[in-house]
């Protein structure tokens, strides 16, 4: 198969590309889908397992009401319908990652169908349809052991761990993402995005795309330029970083584009995308292998949420994050431009929760839009997992507040928060970060300044204030950068006038 | 009449990991094609008012809440694995049919 990449914008003259994403949640809940294990994250290999996640004969599922209550909470929050009778059913498949040899999922009865999001991409709205979001549970971690790369090509054998078999999934689905064109990638990006911000508005899960809780598969097909037909798709799989979504449809619209224009076809198939060099390598063959033979679960019974239910709790839920913008825009008395900047940084909830911590609205854009995305930037990181927490910021910034901190030490602050070096007040005891604001030493400092630069001294007592800068400098330099220069100047002020 | 040919129980028998030869084959086929056609006989006494049934019992929304009950020590878990290693279960390596 020729691997020759298209240039992007090359890509877009001859054809249309078209996405599905599938997104994958696991939820908060306590315990998993259908036992009383915990399902929570870190625990020994083996220890939150029990006869009905190991699949032991005899063993009997029953469901978890939060599960399904996060299941319609997430439906309605993504404007879709909540169906009044569904099943559960059996995936059925042969790999050590579910020892019960089926996935216990939902077939053609989703418990939510028909929603849509809005998503924005440079002040363009384009409507994502939501074609089900089905409840689900996830499967065991398996690490292979032995062969060249510990892929699990080459591998001599594997462990399986199955903490996380039974932890309850919602699979979202969309429908085909078409006319997107060269937005495509960002689309795609902005929709996960919302999608984040939503689940995360409704505490439904911990959404952490490092940490697996949210898995992104990128489905992508080309076809010739208005032909209005679709292709032959790609499903890269574990796409897991916003950037990376974006990077993974970009990929590969420039691959398929490179396979079609030399006359040769797509091959139906999974691919894993590679963080690294944010390319894509073939995995499994579409094959028969994928007829699953689903059958409706025996064990579990139909679930028919009530209507009073489901309108009890389409009243319970949060502000929608449309409304909860523009609110929010009016508030902090941001520009339109800045509002927008924000959004797509995924600034939004972290400048909130900045200000909930008793930090201006203007401080906590300036912190989080320009030192901190500059920080996530460098790292290929999301801003929300960059591991500063809007609790820092606002400490931060009341320091610089109480005139504590200077903006410069404030940014050293931060250094030493992303360097893992403990907490804001162990970084200034530590780096010695603290501003001198005791008039006694700046004073001393200041006459030190005056009487070694005595032509500037005369200049500045003539009345040329702009002369003061070469004093500050001074004053900085003797105390470490530590002095708030505001505050130099005005002493000098004060001692020349 | 449903039909089930050869092509069918071979390819069944590869989706359930059953080795079957050829011999084989040739004697399951018109077995379970013999099954097929008595079950289409009780398909035939339902009438259009009798949808089809996977759940038998009148019951909905059975749920339990979202309280943490005991685990199995990871000892109980791995009592009956046939081989453990790092306490986990040990198997034979796979190919080609990750999900």
């Amino acid at each position: 198969m020729t691997e020759t990449l298209v240039p992007f914008d090359e890509v877009l003259e001859k054809y249309d590309p078209a996405m599905g994403l599938e997104v994958h949640v696991e939820l908060n809940t306590n315990t998993k889908m259908f036992c009383g294990c915990p399902a929570t994250f870190g625990g020994e290999p083996n220890s939150q397992v029990c006869p009905t996640c190991l699949g032991l004969p005899g063993s009997m599922p029953v469901v978890n009401a939060k599960a399904v209550e996060s299941a319609i909470r997430i439906g309605l929050a993504l404007n879709g319908k909540i169906a009044e009778w569904c099943r559960f059913a059996r995936k059925n498949y042969f790999y050590p990652d579910m020892p019960k040899n089926f996935q216990t999922s939902q077939y053609d009865e989703p418990i939510v169908y028909d929603g849509y999001l809005d998503v924005e991409v440079e002040g363009e709205t384009y409507r994502v349809e939501i074609e089900r979001a089905h409840m689900e549970e996830d499967t065991g971690k398996t690490t292979h052991i032995g062969g060249a790369t510990g892929r699990i090509h080459g591998a001599d054998y594997s462990l399986v761990d199955y903490n996380r078999a039974g932890i309850p999934l919602i699979e979202i689905v969309t429908r085909p993402i078409l006319g997107a064109g060269a937005k495509a990638p960002q689309v795609a990006k902005a929709y996960v995005a919302a999608l984040r911000e939503i689940l995360l508005g409704l505490g439904v899960s911990d959404v952490r795309m490092d940490q697996g809780s949210m898995r992104c598969d990128v489905n992508l097909s080309l076809a010739p330029k208005g032909s209005g037909t679709l292709g032959t798709r790609t499903e890269t799989k574990n796409v897991n970083s916003l950037r990376s979504v974006e990077r993974a449809v970009r990929f590969e619209m420039s691959r398929h584009a490179g396979i079609l224009d030399a006359g040769e076809a797509i091959f139906q198939e999974t691919r894993h995308f590679h963080e690294d060099t944010g390319t894509t390598s073939a995995g499994r063959a579409k094959s028969d292998a994928d007829d699953y033979r689903y059958f409706p679960e025996p064990d579990l019974v139909p679930v028919a949420p009530s209507r009073e239910w489901v309108e009890e709790l389409r009243a319970s839920l949060p502000e929608r994050t449309a409304d909860k913008r523009a609110r929010l825009q009016v508030e902090w008395g941001y520009s339109e431009l800045e509002m927008r900047d924000v959004w797509a940084a995924g600034a939004l909830s972290l400048i909130e929760a900045t200000v909930a911590e008793g930090a201006s609205a203007q401080t906590a854009r300036k912190w989080w839009m320009a030192e901190l995305s500059r920080s996530a930037n460098d790292r290929g990181v999301e801003l929300a997992e960059l591991g500063v927490t809007p609790v820092q910021v606002a400490e931060v910034q009341k320091l610089v507040d109480a005139k504590t901190l200077t903006d410069k030490l404030a940014r050293q602050v931060f250094e030493g928060l992303l360097a893992g070096e403990g907490t804001v007040s162990e970084i200034i005891d530590a780096r010695g970060l603290a501003v001198v604001s005791d008039d006694g030493a700046l004073g001393a400092a200041v006459d030190e300044a005056i009487a070694s630069q005595p032509a500037v001294a005369e200049k500045i007592r003539g009345g040329n204030q702009a002369a003061a800068g070469a004093l500050i400098g001074a004053v900085m330099k003797a105390t470490g950068g530590k002095a708030d220069a505001k505050r130099v100047r005005e002493l000098i002020l004060e001692k020349l006038a | 009449m449903p039909e089930i040919t050869r092509d069918e129980v071979a390819h069944l028998a590869d989706l359930a990991r059953i080795d079957l030869s050829d011999a084989e084959l040739d004697h399951l086929a018109p077995q379970l094609q013999v099954i097929l056609e008595s079950v289409a006989s009780i398909q035939g006494l339902a009438g259009d008012d009798v949808p089809a049934t996977s759940h038998p019992l009148p019951m909905t929304n059975v749920f339990r809440e979202d309280v943490v009950t005991p685990s199995l020590t990871p000892e109980q878990a791995l009592s009956g694995a046939p081989s453990v290693e790092e306490q986990r279960f040990a198997v034979p390596r796979i190919l080609g049919d990750e999900q």
